[in-house]
């Protein structure tokens, strides 16, 4: 579904952010790309949207990522950003849901139906009509993400999903996550939010790839992770206690 | 709460005022701007000494507010800085004609006293038919009625861009004066040595927001152009409100109801 072939970039001609970075990510599967903050997680994301130009070649279900083919890709893939402010944009959730199935030719009655069953599924109609910039953080959460929903791509794309959640909003996002049947790859070093979701994880280290395997592994190797700057998962690790030295 | 904060509550009180369901919500915004535009065309065009003529024009907003269910609070705190502007725009008239214009009481009354009066009451009466709809119609809508209505599409984009963006902008700004405040105790407001970076910051991450904004719209398809919300069609009771309307403005502009109803009571 999403194959990057020797992908590189950099803001600064010296500092390269991405070096020759190769990976796929298979229909139906879920990836979950790991690094330490300035690993490249998100700029990996940007550039398999086509959002920042690089060296290589990215392929989106055989299609190659170019400024031609960019409607085309962006249908297929949906991207839910970091920060929740910074997706959402019309005054109410519902608006929200209708402007991205709309933009790609959707009626308004198709799109109103597509939104109607993104909120079903996430278990949030209650959304539908609230104004955004009254909704909590995790509400807002779940919103972004039916509103990516609501476009039924193929495949989705997630930036740090459960960055500023409570305990309670983190695990409903990790249930739904569970329960999209899309393509996923997602960025986070929520490590256990990736243990729960993902199959195979891709650890990127100053712009390359360090590591490539099934989740289980990787995210049990103690000395791979701390040697990235990561750290066990807190469920594989235990909880540290107060009076522990 | 700072400043920056409150004005974003405002901004988006707006849009819940907007999102009401008065009768006059549920008329078309197209009837609605048309109606708004005739009133303050006529409202501008009274004669400077014509205030007798001008004070029926003020039923309009008084029928709007009881219609609407929009307290006319609301809309005098939100003109709070706008109208101080109207007033001191006529501030000067008293003292360049002094002529005498009447007599009240035994007072005399100048030129330039009515006329500053005239202005004032004919800026608050324009400002508040212009809350009046924006309070009663969404953005959206009000942009899908124009767009009906074949006013080109860039225009209205940027339109409704600039009105979304004066919400990012000041919220960031809110976050920055927050941050200021807590380092920098006892002071009111941001010191003038710090304007420069204060706004410099502002703008950068301002633009690096709209920037992210601007790509969420861009990855869900967005091409320079908006699907406006659906604009209710125009239907016999939108027609009969704009026709009704028109006919009571021309009618308080051009027949002098003040002065008939004053002759009845002397007489």
């Amino acid at each position: 579904m999403i194959i990057c072939d020797n992908v590189s970039f950099a803001y600064e001609p010296e500092r390269p952010v991405l070096q020759n970075l190769s990976f796929h990510v298979e229909r139906g599967e879920t990836v979950g790309l790991i690094g330490a903050n300035g690993a490249g997680k998100s700029t990996v994301m940007k550039i398999l949207l086509g959002l920042l130009p690089c060296d290589g070649r990215v392929l989106v279900d055989g299609t190659e990522v170019k400024k031609a083919t960019l409607g085309n890709i962006r249908r297929k893939l949906g991207f839910v950003l970091q920060n929740a402010d910074h997706q959402m944009f019309m005054p109410t959730v519902f608006e929200d849901m209708l402007f991205g199935p709309m933009n790609y030719g959707a009626t308004r009655a198709e799109a109103e139906a597509r939104a109607d069953a993104a909120l079903e599924q996430l278990g949030i109609t209650a959304l539908k009509h609230r104004q955004n910039h009254r909704l909590s953080g995790g509400e807002k959460r779940m919103a972004a993400i039916a509103t990516i929903l609501a476009m039924e791509p193929e495949a989705v794309l997630m930036d740090e999903p459960s960055a500023a959640l409570d305990p309670f909003n983190r695990r409903l996002v990790i249930q739904t996550i569970r329960g999209m049947t899309q393509t996923k790859l997602i960025a986070s070093h929520d490590l256990d939010l990736i243990l729960e979701t993902c199959s195979r994880v891709i650890l990127l280290s100053g712009g390359k790839k360090a590591a490539e395997g099934a989740a289980g592994d990787i995210l049990r190797d103690r000395t791979l992770l701390e040697a990235h700057r990561l750290e066990l998962p807190l469920c594989l690790a235990g909880y540290p206690n107060a009076n522990d030295p | 709460m700072n400043r920056a904060e409150q004005a974003l509550r405002e901004l988006h009180e707006m849009d819940v005022l907007a999102a009401g369901s008065s009768p006059v919500h549920a008329l078309c915004p197209a009837a609605k701007f048309f109606t708004t535009v005739l009133y303050i065309v006529l409202v501008v065009s009274f004669g400077k000494y014509d205030l007798a003529g001008l004070v029926p024009m003020a039923l309009f907003p008084v029928l709007l507010f009881q219609c609407s269910g929009i307290p006319m609070g609301t809309c005098f705190h939100k003109l709070r800085f706008m109208l101080p502007l109207v007033l001191t725009v006529g501030l000067f008239n008293p003292f360049f004609d002094r002529a005498p214009y009447l007599m009240l009481g035994g007072l005399t009354v100048s030129g330039g006293v009515v006329s500053m009066v005239t202005l004032l009451l004919k800026g608050t009466l324009c400002l508040t038919a212009s809350f009046l709809l924006m309070a009663t119609t969404r953005i959206d809508a009000l942009c899908a009625a124009l767009r009906k209505l074949h006013v080109p599409g860039r225009f209205l984009t940027l339109l409704l861009l600039t009105y979304r963006y004066v919400g990012v902008l000041t919220e960031e700004a809110a976050v920055m004066s927050d941050a200021y405040a807590l380092r920098a105790p006892g002071q009111r407001g941001v010191h003038h040595r710090a304007w420069g970076p204060f706004l410099g910051q502002l703008l950068l991450r301002s633009m690096d927001r709209a920037e992210e904004l601007y790509a969420a719209m861009r990855l869900r398809g967005y091409h320079s152009h908006f699907h406006y919300a659906l604009a209710a069609p125009c239907t016999v009771r939108d027609a009969a409100y704009l026709i009704v309307c028109a006919a009571a403005f021309l009618l308080l502009r051009f027949v002098p109801v003040s002065e008939l109803l004053g002759g009845l009571l002397v007489r």
